[in-house]
């Protein structure tokens, strides 16, 4: 009986128009584009984006060079250096974090216990050379800079879940 | 109209005037076609877009409407690459010989009473010979480019094409026993009366097996195993490049576009008006609104979109079939239900079954 019927629906191609249907229905659903440079979708303050090097609300950059986030650091992007300064702090005479190599995982800024290096909502970046996508201390020093105020905002609003 | 250009032309001696009208005709005919493929290619993406609840191509153009015109531009200025094992002349001939039938064959193709280029008394094989054709083309393609790829697509291909000839000419038979004529023209002219008329009541299973044949014939899906883009990368094509590539784009849509109009046609009444026999025959002849419910060009174009939006509706609803099923389906069900649906068609017309054969 039953392959019987499952003749009979073959044959007159139920099944077919049944999927015909349901694909017709979908050509009238509302449509879930979103037309990217125009619309963005929204984005949690815990995005992973571009790196950046944070200061103090003195100056004074944040970074100690314990060197947990080279250690940490799973694709072994990032490269420090460091020395004792002239008033007998540590610090960093170099910190580069290989984009081409980042997997934007986030351990770096876990990691951190000065909260100095962090990763921020910008991601719309590009580079015409593989030097561009290099950053050396002084970019992410000046990235963090220029966009400091969003930063703060964003850990601040974190920080109950921390 | 014609009358006047051959008088205007009759200064010229007699062979070359009737060359010229000729050639007229052709691209009275080719140009909105081949206008109507580039859109066609624009439809499909934004049909299946739409399915998938998506938009698709918007950003050239107002509603992406130059989208086909920036996609032909891209591929004529793209370099068109000759690999360097592969039969030159084979591999140029092959784009040549799928889209040179896949043209030729709208000569026969009716449009309304008469507008037609051709009006030969065997049209019906003439596009039978012709779209048989276009599987050399492919084959050629396939083999000269000498690549494992492009050969499995054309093998493919070759045994798919022929396996769907056949149930394709069982449901064409069918058509000109009902209607008594090879002839495009008069197979519609066949059909007047009313929309029960229509072929496509009394030879419903043909009907369905020419379309669902035609499908397999230009390779499209859920058909594609030719392309089949997951298991050997584009099929045929695979080689080609640039216009060459586009080629034979051109000619599959330009035999989708065939297929859907001969659909039309052929079963459901091409030019004639649907409300025939349903209004008063004066509403269909008089005036403004006789030309818009009477018979007429548009009721076929209407008819071929209907099939057309069927074609890409189609491909963004089935999966594609196994090559097993393909064959499977083509042998084992299709030449059967044809061949005795073809008995049923040879009683009805023999025992003048009404309504259609009294």
């Amino acid at each position: 009986m039953n392959t019987i019927s499952n003749y009979i629906k073959s044959l007159f191609l139920i099944e077919l128009m049944k999927g015909l249907i349901l694909t017709g229905r979908y050509l009238f659903k509302r449509k879930i584009t979103v037309q990217y440079p125009e619309e963005k979708t929204p984005m949690s303050p815990r995005f992973r984006g571009l790196h950046a090097q944070r200061r103090y609300a003195n100056g004074e950059e944040r970074c100690i060079a314990c060197k947990l986030c080279e250690a940490v650091c799973p694709a072994l992007a990032i490269t420090i250096e460091m020395e004792e300064r002239e008033d007998g702090s540590r610090r960093t005479t170099r910190y580069d974090i290989d984009l081409t190599k980042c997997i934007f995982c986030g351990f770096c800024e876990e990691s951190c216990p000065v909260d100095a290096i962090v990763e921020t909502r910008h991601f719309e970046y590009y580079g015409d050379v593989r030097e561009d996508l290099y950053m050396t201390k002084e970019k992410l020093l000046a990235h963090g800079d220029k966009f400091e105020k969003q930063i703060a905002a964003d850990r601040a609003a974190d920080a109950k879940y921390r | 109209m014609l009358e006047a250009i051959q008088s205007a032309l009759s200064f010229l001696p007699d062979g070359l005037v009737t060359l010229l009208i000729i050639l007229l005709k052709i691209f009275a005919l080719l140009l909105p076609l081949l206008g109507a493929v580039a859109y066609l290619t624009l439809a499909e993406r934004k049909v299946i877009g739409y399915i998938q609840v998506r938009i698709g191509p918007n950003r050239v153009g107002p509603r992406g409407l130059l989208q086909p015109i920036a996609d032909a531009v891209k591929l004529m200025f793209k370099e068109t690459i000759l690999p360097t094992n592969a039969n030159l002349f084979l591999f140029i001939l092959g784009p040549i010989l799928t889209i040179g039938p896949a043209m030729a064959a709208w000569a026969v193709v009716p449009f309304d009473d008469g507008m037609v280029i051709a009006d030969i008394d065997a049209s019906l094989l003439y596009i039978l010979a012709m779209t048989s054709l276009g599987v050399y083309g492919v084959i050629i393609a396939g083999w000269a480019s000498n690549s494992k790829y492009a050969f499995l697509g054309a093998m493919r291909s070759a045994a798919q094409i022929v396996s769907y000839e056949i149930a394709m000419g069982f449901a064409l038979v069918g058509v000109l026993l009902a209607a008594g004529s090879l002839n495009l023209g008069e197979i519609v002219t066949a059909q007047q009366g009313s929309v029960i008329q229509w072929f496509m009541w009394p030879l419903l299973p043909l009907f369905l097996i020419y379309f669902i044949a035609g499908l397999a014939e230009t390779n499209r899906a859920p058909f594609d195993v030719a392309e089949g883009e997951s298991e050997i990368v584009a099929g045929f094509h695979v080689e080609y490049s640039a216009m060459a590539f586009s080629v034979f784009f051109l000619a599959e849509y330009a035999n989708i576009i065939l297929i859907s109009l001969l659909t039309a046609a052929m079963f459901m009444g091409g030019w004639l008006s649907p409300f025939e026999g349903i209004l008063p025959e004066s509403m269909l002849t008089e005036g403004a609104l006789g030309l818009l419910l009477g018979s007429g060009i548009h009721w076929l174009l209407l008819k071929t979109a209907f099939f057309m939006f069927l074609f890409l509706w189609i491909r963004a609803t089935y999966p594609r079939y196994r090559y097993d099923q393909i064959m499977r389906l083509g042998w084992k069900v299709f030449i059967p239900i044809t061949i005795v649906w073809l008995m049923v068609v040879a009683a009805m017309v023999v025992g003048n079954v009404g309504p259609w054969f009294d």
